[in-house]
């Protein structure tokens, strides 16, 4: 399995030297990492050729890494019935640059591309009908982004004043209870309540 | 004669409509009877649920998972802890593994009994409910017996299952699969050859196997436009490669070929319940590595260790190493996938959940165009729709 990836992978990056940055296996799964602008043509390539016959698109799904400059990761994930393998395809955008909408050679990609639109704000050129899919008519922000607050900004009741709907601000009953398990004698990255003076004190004691 | 300019005419369907399977908001553009386009708008169940994961451990993230297909909860747990276990490299026992297997089937006939038979209603035939309701209540309450709950068992987790089964639990379940055929005989003879049925089923909602693959269709919808693929055959895990069982597969590619699909996939899932009970091994259920899976109470009671394990793993819980993987199941509806990012920590940095029925859900303006209105119901039927997660 691993060595048949292996292959394919290097057939791949053989024939599409110019618009693919990385290929590796990792846990018995392939990933190529391709230029946005040129997904078009991987993602072509990889249904059409005889070798790959990619002809089913699973999932398309953003992940977000603030620290980078292009924070958004679109992740590709394709299936061959013939080959009876997987392929994940990836590449890095930020919150400006579109990427080109594969939804003309897969039929499937339309609803997961909005998907990715509503949830991170990714944008996507050439898509026929991106509009917000999963969350609220009229929602605003992105909320899978990793800066946006596990709450939520808004909170909706029944008025009985109004007769319907309304939006409001969300007001916690209670604090929102995040709790940090993590041993702090392994690698935790803040200083626990109390130990900011033993802290100071290794420090002179060292100096 | 002057020429009389007609407008096609917008009706909204749903969200709250019996034949929309749960909430979903339907705009028809219609022709007279005739659909011309039809726009479904989801997301009237969104719940945040990956959200709501990256926030959790490892563990308290499994119960998210019976919230999504809640029709069949445990195979999507199944889904999750295959992903963890991948990462963290952990490998579960034999009686764990087919005790799985045991628990995914009958979750497969309970989504199964569901779909049959709210299906055969939406076009008019009351009776199989009432019946395959029944038998859905005594899987249900096989579930409890495992598990403790009905619904949301949250039983299979990282590592292997979550208890050992009682021994009178398994001549229950062998019984019950000596009576369940009959009564699903009832129901096949009720719609099978049934002419109205058929007038319903039959050449509507059709799909060519290209265009299936085309739609990203899986499951029984894949299996009804004549291409023979399972994930249970193609790609085996947790023991489905030892399984001795057939992959039906339809001609046709229409609603009345995707019902019997699933029918005859209830026939093969009692055949391996059948198996997982003749072959059940002895031993542990779940991994013994108690860095991952915490120890029985029992030892607690004895051992410090045992103790200060089960606090670290119920507060802390475990870290996955960092990496990424996609894994899929066939759950009942078709491909259930889960790509886990892990960064390292206790919690998951990304998990996409990909649903089958979200892939069948935007196939519904293709399947209808062209049908009358009255087809929508059956088409929808047909492609096995939980809004829980279509919408996750």
């Amino acid at each position: 399995m691993d060595q048949a990836l292996i292959e394919l992978g290097e057939l791949i990056s053989d024939s599409l030297d110019n618009e693919i940055i990385s290929t590796d296996v990792v846990n018995d799964e392939l990933t190529i990492v391709s230029r946005p602008d040129c997904i078009i043509k991987v993602l072509t390539y990889l249904r059409d050729d005889s070798q790959c016959q990619f002809r089913q698109l699973m999932d398309i799904c953003g992940a977000d890494y603030p620290s980078r400059t292009e924070r958004f990761d679109v992740v590709y994930h394709l299936l061959s019935l013939k080959q009876n393998q997987r392929i994940r395809v990836k590449i890095h955008t930020d919150e400006e640059t579109p990427v080109p909408s594969a939804s003309g050679i897969f039929s499937t990609a339309n609803w997961f591309e909005r998907e990715c639109w509503d949830l991170y704000g990714v944008m996507f050129s050439n898509h026929p009908d991106l509009r917000r899919i999963l969350t609220d008519y009229g929602f605003q922000g992105f909320p899978l982004r990793k800066d946006f607050p596990l709450s939520g900004y808004v909170e909706v009741r029944y008025s009985d004043e109004h007769k319907r709907v309304v939006y409001e601000p969300v007001s916690l009953m209670q604090d929102l209870r995040t709790f940090d398990f993590m041993s702090p004698w392994e690698g935790a990255k803040y200083i626990l309540p109390g130990d900011e003076k033993g802290t100071e004190d290794a420090v002179e004691g060292e100096g | 004669m002057a020429e009389v300019q007609l407008k096609n005419y917008n009706l909204n369907v749903g969200p709250q409509h019996p034949a929309t399977h749960g909430v979903l908001r339907l705009i028809t553009e219609l022709d007279g009877e005739i659909v011309v386009r039809i726009d479904p708008h989801i997301g009237l169940l969104h719940r945040g649920t990956e959200k709501l994961i990256e926030h959790k451990t490892y563990l308290q993230a499994v119960p998210y998972f019976d919230r999504l297909d809640y029709v069949s909860p445990i195979n999507q747990e199944h889904a999750f802890a295959l992903a963890v276990e991948k990462l963290l490299d952990c490998e579960v026992p034999d009686r764990g593994k087919m005790i799985r297997i045991l628990y995914s089937e009958m979750g497969r006939i309970s989504s199964h009994l569901m779909n049959l038979t709210t299906h055969a209603m939406d076009v008019g035939a009351m009776t199989p409910i009432l019946w395959g309701f029944e038998e859905r209540e005594k899987l249900m309450v096989f579930r409890e017996r495992a598990s403790g709950a009905r619904m949301h068992a949250c039983y299979i987790r990282p590592g292997g299952v979550h208890q050992d089964l009682p021994p009178e639990l398994l001549t229950d379940i062998w019984e019950w699969t000596e009576t369940f055929p009959e009564v699903l005989e009832d129901i096949g003879t009720m719609l099978i050859g049934n002419r109205i049925f058929k007038q319903r089923c039959v050449d509507i909602g059709v799909i060519t196997g290209d265009e299936a693959i085309d739609w990203g269709f899986t499951g029984p919808c894949l299996r009804g436009s004549d291409i023979a693929w399972d994930l249970r055959k193609s790609q085996p895990y947790d023991g489905y490669e030892k399984m001795d069982f057939d992959v039906p597969v339809g001609k046709h590619g229409d609603c009345y070929a995707r019902f019997i699909v699933r029918f005859e996939e209830i026939k093969q899932s009692i055949r391996m319940i059948r198996q997982c009970l003749n072959e059940m091994p002895a031993g542990p259920v779940s991994s013994m590595d108690r860095k991952i899976v915490p120890p029985p109470r029992a030892e607690m009671k004895q051992s410090m260790e045992a103790l200060i394990q089960h606090f670290k793993l119920y507060t802390e819980g475990y870290k996955v190493p960092e990496g990424e993987v996609y894994v899929a199941i066939e759950a009942p509806k078709g491909e259930f996938g889960v790509y886990l990012v892990s960064d390292g920590s206790n919690k998951p940095y990304r998990c996409k959940i990909r649903a089958p029925g979200f892939a069948h859900l935007q196939a519904m303006d293709f399947l209808t165009k062209g049908h009358m209105l009255a087809d929508i119901p059956a088409i929808l039927g047909s492609i096995d729709i939980v809004f829980g997660e279509v919408d996750r």
